[in-house]
């Protein structure tokens, strides 16, 4: 299924948990938040929040430096 | 007010002689000057703001001369503060400089913060960005929040206590990150051009803001990637829930965190 990933269409399987996504693009859930159609999803919900087609979602990473 | 001085500013519509007293008047406070705050400070100064505040506790290495532009080689091992300040005054003698030269703590922050009218966020490290964010939620002050690593930079403005909610650092992080997750710029690196254009998108948030022109970034988080060379602005609504701005908020004092470093 579709969903738009930090602005980009991606394909996913159905059903794929917030958890999995990530750890199928290789990200850590601890150096991300994730925005799911303009809600942020606390981390406690990463394994049981599964996505729609046509979800929204932002990956967004922790940038500290300056 | 020198108007010839300020002439390319004066003439842009929204600006004005009137925008020029406000900034002439304004107090901007630039927490660290480092690859962040070098091009703010530089800019900021450039542009005739009232009074500078810039907070460093940190020397000059030569590893921070490719983008912290306020220091040379002739400053390296001094303090950065005596540099960042020479350098303003180089610049435009018109500005005053308030210097602390000391790391924002708990304990600080909230006097430090009282004499500004906006903060910018130049630190380098996650202790620093949270604990500024909870101060000016706490403290009712505008904050221009920054931070860069490798090829990618990140800016959101907080404006707390106005009628509509402006979401805070913590509505999008409610935690900081664990020490050792979330590489620093000495492992992973800093272009210096990517600390260029996110200082000076934080230094023109701060003038906007001033003299009340255009849109902030307030509930939107912009982030840049260099390498695609792509700006996207991702919508951020408040949290009801967020620990710092929520409806209940569970920090109401201030305490320092562990240091999460994300060095220079």
């Amino acid at each position: 299924m579709e969903v738009i990933i930090n602005g980009k269409s991606e394909q996913v399987s159905d059903g794929i948990s917030v958890s999995k996504l990530l750890e199928h693009l290789k990200i850590k859930p601890v150096a991300v938040a994730v925005e799911l159609n303009l809600e942020i999803v606390p981390k406690s919900d990463y394994n049981k929040r599964t996505l729609k087609m046509g979800d929204k979602l932002e990956i967004i990473s922790f940038v500290g430096g300056g | 007010m020198n108007t010839e001085q300020y002439s390319r500013h004066i003439r842009l519509p929204g600006f004005g002689t009137e925008g020029q007293k406000k900034i002439e008047s304004a107090r901007v406070l630039v927490v660290g000057a480092g690859g962040l705050g070098s091009p703010a400070i530089t800019y900021l100064a450039g542009a005739g703001v009232g009074l500078l505040g810039i907070t460093d506790d940190d020397t000059v290495e030569l590893s921070n001369l490719p983008r912290q532009i306020l220091h040379t080689s002739d400053n390296v091992d001094q303090p950065k503060i005596t540099s960042a300040e020479q350098r303003v005054r180089q610049l435009n003698s018109a500005v005053k400089v308030k210097t602390y030269p000391q790391r924002l703590k708990a304990e600080n922050v909230l006097t430090v913060i009282k004499d500004f009218d906006i903060i910018i966020d130049g630190s380098d490290n996650f202790a620093t960005k949270f604990l500024l964010n909870d101060a000016c939620v706490i403290g009712g002050k505008p904050l221009v929040h920054g931070g860069v690593l490798r090829y990618n930079g990140q800016v959101m403005t907080i404006v707390p206590n106005q009628k509509s909610r402006s979401a805070c650092y913590r509505c999008i992080f409610p935690e900081p990150p664990q020490a050792g997750t979330v590489p620093n710029c000495s492992e992973a690196g800093i272009l210096n051009t990517v600390a260029g254009v996110i200082g000076l998108i934080q230094a023109t948030e701060a003038i906007k803001f001033i003299i009340n022109v255009g849109d902030l970034l307030i509930n939107r988080l912009l982030v840049f990637d260099a390498l695609s060379m792509n700006f996207r602005t991702i919508e951020i609504k408040p949290d009801a829930t967020c620990p710092a701005c929520g409806k209940n908020p569970r920090i109401k004092t201030l305490s320092d965190l562990k240091e999460i470093e994300c060095k220079g």
